[in-house]
């Protein structure tokens, strides 16, 4: 039996390279998941309200009866930093809730089958959820200056905290691409974001100091990601020393991007 | 002698405990269409998935258009389009966004991209909806926009997975009308579906798979051949009644007789007129049947004569009672 296909494999039309194709890949894969941001605005305002509606609580509700030792501020200046984090790190379900609804309708098995980028699906989906996070992140600073925020640093001193915040919720994309990859399902990816992400933010300085929860609890919300990135970015805005938080916090970024990205790849060829 | 564009030998692929290819051999030849028939679960969707790259075999080959789809992926992903059997479009997307993006990333030129796509909404009659998000569009819009999204780079080699599922009979009828074009144009064309009529009207070639496994692989007519034209069904109710109608049709006519349970099935070549004859022949008995069905033959059909068991039936019940009579059982 003679089973070899005859056509002679040459390199013809199809097989030219088009200059920069995998960035072309990752704008068209960045573009698409930004229209959809647009034209279904629930998922902005969702994400929107959530830490709205904490600025407010916390700064009108509870604001008053947390006390802060030591320091030379008022809550809100206290506060804001920890909700930059909070709506950054909540932010990151929809990361999952994308990827894997991809997952679900099939998309997944289109992209699979194109001469795309491999890169190009989770490179393009972090990349639009980090466009959607400066946007919100922007949002609540107008927020916080509504409700009395003041920077106690310098111009430079938001800047590199915005950034730094942005940095921490591109790391955790990853996280959150990795798991809705591994799910494979929007409802069960974010059943199954809630319960890792609540101590995660609220066992952390974000709200409150860490001084005033029991001793055992004192040293998981000192040293985990959200608590340190917290504390970095208030050193920035509020003054104080801050190259050890900062120092810190990138290393959670960073540990966080070389764990998770490799994952969330291996994931991705896989996904169908 | 022509030339192939797909070759697959011995293709295996396991999920688990299921194996869903289990040796697999195919030939498909360049310009012509080739159906893959099978019921729910027969690993035709796994196939496809192999040879579009979207899949890794477990063991095997695969050749597209001369391309190894595990050794040069990149190569049989640029001549080839996957119109999968769930509609993969983005919902939040018009439908001239979504063949924007499948042209970006299908590397197509630029400024070949909206020509192209406006071309494509044309030829599908979904000019007047192209601006609208996805979510709008009925089930038969966005199969035939995730059909139109697979031709966006012309590709000289199209897998379309049970394509006309969900669609009415005026679209299916111009889906099938487009497929004759494409290969007019020289495509060749790999589907599936659960249809033998399907298959038969498009295909010039036919395999039935089931549980892995390709159980005959011949054209349209061959396969046919061996199932008749016209399929009776009639069912005769009471005890022994539907044996005693079989005994005396299988004697009386020369077309195949089977039994299964209280229903009888007649296959013939002779269209309606065995409908006849064997009406005639119960009443002779002074016998009438419960209910009559006379239909064409059905992939159901085809099962039953390759595989003596019907397409549902899963390996716990091979041996369905069938009692065949007379006639050419495969
Ligand atoms: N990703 C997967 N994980 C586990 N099992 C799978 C997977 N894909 C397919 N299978 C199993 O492999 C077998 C073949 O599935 P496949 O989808 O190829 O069948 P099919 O012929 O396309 O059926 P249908 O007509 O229902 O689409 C089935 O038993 C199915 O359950
Ligand atoms: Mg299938």
């Amino acid at each position: 039996m003679s089973s070899t296909a005859v056509s002679v494999p040459a390199t013809d039309d199809r097989d030219r390279r088009i200059p920069f194709g995998a960035a072309r890949d990752i704008y068209a894969i960045t573009q698409r998941n930004l229209i959809a941001y647009r034209r279904v605005p629930q998922l902005l305002v969702f994400s929107t309200i959530q830490p709205v509606i904490f600025v407010l609580m916390f700064r009108y509700v509870f604001g008053g009866a947390i006390t802060l030792r030591g320091l030379p501020y008022p809550y809100v200046d206290f506060l804001m930093p920890g909700i930059f984090t909070q709506t950054v790190v909540f932010g990151a379900i929809a990361t999952a809730i994308g990827l894997s609804t991809d997952v679900k309708s099939g998309l997944m098995e289109r992209f699979h089958s194109l001469p795309m980028a491999r890169s190009a699906v989770l490179a393009g989906r972090t990349m639009a959820d980090l466009i959607r996070n400066v946007f919100v992140v922007v949002l609540m600073m107008v927020v916080g200056f509504l409700v009395g925020w003041r920077i106690h640093t310098n111009v430079f001193g938001l800047i590199s905290g915005a950034l730094l915040v942005m940095l921490f919720a591109y790391a955790m994309s990853w996280v959150f691409a990795t798991v809705g990859l591994a799910v494979g399902d929007p409802e069960t990816a974010q059943a199954a974001a809630f319960p890792v992400l609540a101590p995660l933010v609220f066992a952390s300085s974000a709200f409150v100091q860490v001084e005033s929860m029991p001793a055992w609890l004192q040293v998981f919300a000192r040293n985990q990601p959200v608590s340190v990135t917290v504390s970095a970015v208030r050193a920035l805005v509020n003054g104080g020393p801050t190259a050890i938080y900062v120092e810190h916090s990138l290393a959670w970024c960073i540990g966080i991007l070389v764990v998770f990205a490799p994952i969330a790849v291996r994931l991705y060829r896989r996904a169908v | 002698m022509t030339s192939n564009a797909i070759v697959v030998e011995d293709l295996h692929k396991r999920f688990g405990d299921v194996e869903a290819l289990a040796g697999i051999d195919l030939e498909v030849a360049e310009g012509t269409v080739f159906g893959l028939l099978g019921p729910n679960g027969a690993g035709k969707t796994t196939a496809v998935r192999v040879l579009a790259t979207v899949l890794q075999p477990d063991g095997g080959r695969a050749e597209v258009l001369g391309y190894d789809v595990v050794r040069q992926p990149e190569a049989v992903r640029r001549r080839i389009g996957l119109a999968g059997q769930y509609a993969a479009v983005d919902p939040n997307l018009t439908g001239r966004e979504n063949l924007r993006m499948v042209g970006l990333l299908a590397q197509l030129v630029r400024s070949r991209i909206l020509p192209r796509a406006a071309e494509l909404l044309e030829r599908f009659d979904l000019t007047s909806a192209a601006d609208r998000p996805l979510r709008t569009y009925s089930g038969g819009m966005r199969r035939r926009l995730d059909i139109a999204a697979s031709l966006m780079q012309r590709p000289p080699v199209l897998f379309l997975d049970e394509p006309t599922t969900g669609l009415d009979i005026t679209s299916r009828n111009e889906l099938w009308e487009m497929i004759r074009e494409l290969v007019n144009e020289g495509t060749t064309v790999l589907l599936t579906t659960q249809y033998l009529e399907e298959a038969d009207r498009l295909a010039g070639r036919i395999a039935v798979v089931d549980e892995g496994r390709v159980i005959a692989n011949d054209t349209p007519e061959a396969l046919k051949s061996q199932l008749g034209s016209t399929v009776v069904e009639m069912d005769v109710r009471g005890n022994g009644r539907a044996h005693d109608a079989v005994r005396v049709l299988s004697v009386r006519l020369s077309d195949r007789v089977e039994q299964e349970g209280e229903r009888i099935r007649i296959t013939s070549e002779r269209g309606a007129d065995v409908l006849i004859e064997a009406l005639r022949i119960l009443d002779d008995q002074g016998m009438a049947p419960d209910a009559l069905t006379v239909r064409e033959p059905s992939l159901d059909d085809v099962f039953l004569a390759l595989t003596g068991h019907h397409a549902e039936d899963k390996q716990e019940d091979k041996q369905p009672e069938l009692a065949t009579s007379k006639g050419g059982a495969a």
